[in-house]
């Protein structure tokens, strides 16, 4: 073999999914383990992409470069996840990236919210790193080896994600007048699309022990956030719950935008490498 | 750097030991002090003919470095000599900081990235850390410029005594 070819060898392609995801336990996943799958994974690319537009433009260089890195964490996340998903039919993780139209994604309406201000990200970004620090904290315990261990990885990396928005939500709303005016109407802003996260359905009921119950995250959840609010001296907002449906292909107006600019590449042109 | 076997390297060692010590020299594409043995994430080594198969670990989840590590190691096993190269990612159990070996940490140090040491002394939704000893100076008079840094597993310091700027790996 040259070495050109040993470098061609290995690809993305050639990776062996679930077999190698999860070290031992080669079965493809269920129909309802993969739609499982295919919500977190979703949930994770569409945060990821999100804050992928940040670089460059953060208020500080060093937000860049955390920013960046988080986004990159979630990236990870989402590839493995959408890996798994994939394998059940045959997919990979960029025809389900690259080639599902809106109706066919499953994230939940927070992730699709648009960056608004520093402040509105970083809200965006207390609230979904606080619940994907429970999510995981359990999904550690699936029945499922290969989302078992996806989530023993993420668990330790969403957990510097949390810390990150936490310690910017203290800094903005302890700050100026102005950075505690933004991030109180950030989080007012994003609040509504909280409930979403915590909802159960059919196919949770289906997947006991494999998935994770999202009502049974939401008190850990709220103790979280009370304590930090409270903390940065900021009451926890009361406002009317969305009638988010992400998780049934019902989306909000924003994820065809956030769709359009991450698939244009691929769709242009379809099998184009770099 | 010193990836490939040696000609004439004695064909009495066992042959796992051989692609073992192959695959250890392989260093980490971002941090070139450590190689992937010192950085805990190379698992298990085993041959099986002319075929060798590699688990390793990733670090991040969205580690760029793997493909790398990946890539390198298929070309030095196979520069050795081993017709196929299997290479597995292995997610559970999760990589921790604490794989790191001894002559890993001290290389670290001694490349200027303060080793993680420093875990949080507290943990929960407001968390507190331990102060970080600077790597050029040994001072702990240091604090944290931003918690990410130049990779994903670094956060950015700075150093009261020595005013010079360097990364910690972070505890994980």
């Amino acid at each position: 073999m040259s070495t050109a070819d040993a470098a061609a060898h290995v690809t993305v392609e050639s990776l062996r999914l679930s077999a190698e995801l999860a070290g031992s336990d080669s079965r493809a996943p269920s129909a309802d383990v993969a739609a499982y799958a295919l919500r977190l994974g979703d949930d994770a690319l569409i945060l990821s992409q999100q804050l992928g537009a940040w670089i460059s433009r953060a208020p500080e260089i060093e937000e860049d470069v955390a920013l960046g890195n988080i986004a990159l964490d979630l990236l990870g996340h989402a590839r493995a996840l959408l890996r798994y998903a994939g394998s059940w039919d045959g997919r990979t993780e960029d025809d389900l990236a690259y080639f599902r139209d809106e109706a066919e994604f499953r994230s939940c309406w927070l992730v699709e919210q648009p960056n608004g201000g520093f402040a509105q990200t970083i809200a965006r970004q207390f609230v979904a790193a606080t619940f994907m620090v429970e999510l995981y904290a359990r999904l550690r315990t699936s029945t499922d080896a290969t989302l078992a261990a996806i989530a023993e990885k993420a668990a330790k990396e969403v957990d510097y994600h949390r810390d990150h928005a936490v310690q910017w939500v203290l800094r903005l709303a302890g700050g100026t007048a102005k950075s505690r005016r933004r991030m109180l109407r950030a989080l007012n802003d994003v609040w509504p699309y909280v409930d979403e996260l915590f909802r159960d359905d059919a196919l949770i009921d289906r997947l006991d022990g494999t998935a994770v119950r999202p009502s049974e995250l939401r008190d850990g959840f709220d103790t979280v956030v009370s304590t930090v609010l409270g903390e940065a001296g900021v009451p926890v907002p009361d406002v009317h719950p969305s009638a988010a449906g992400g998780r049934n292909g019902e989306h909000s107006v924003w994820l065809s935008g956030i769709l359009a600019e991450m698939q244009v590449l691929a769709r242009r042109h379809p099998g184009a490498r770099w | 750097m010193g990836r490939r076997t040696a000609p004439g390297e004695p064909c009495s060692e066992p042959r796992a030991d051989r692609a073992r010590k192959v695959a250890a020299r392989i260093v980490d594409p971002e941090i070139p002090v450590l190689t992937i043995d010192d950085l805990g994430i190379l698992r298990t080594v085993e041959v099986d003919g002319d075929c060798v198969r590699v688990d390793i670990t990733p670090t991040y989840s969205g580690c760029p470095a793997i493909d790398a590590i990946r890539d390198d190691l298929v070309l030095a096993l196979t520069a050795a000599g081993y017709a196929e190269v299997d290479v597995r990612l292995v997610l559970s159990p999760a990589w921790s900081t604490d794989w790191i070996s001894e002559k890993g940490r001290r290389a670290l140090t001694a490349y200027g990235i303060a080793p993680p040491t420093g875990r949080r002394a507290a943990s929960g939704p407001i968390p507190l850390r331990l102060s970080v000893r600077c790597p050029r100076c040994g001072s702990l008079d240091t604090r944290e410029l931003s918690r990410f840094g130049s990779t994903a597993c670094k956060a950015l310091y700075s150093c009261g005594a020595c005013q010079e700027p360097f990364d910690h790996f972070k505890a994980f």
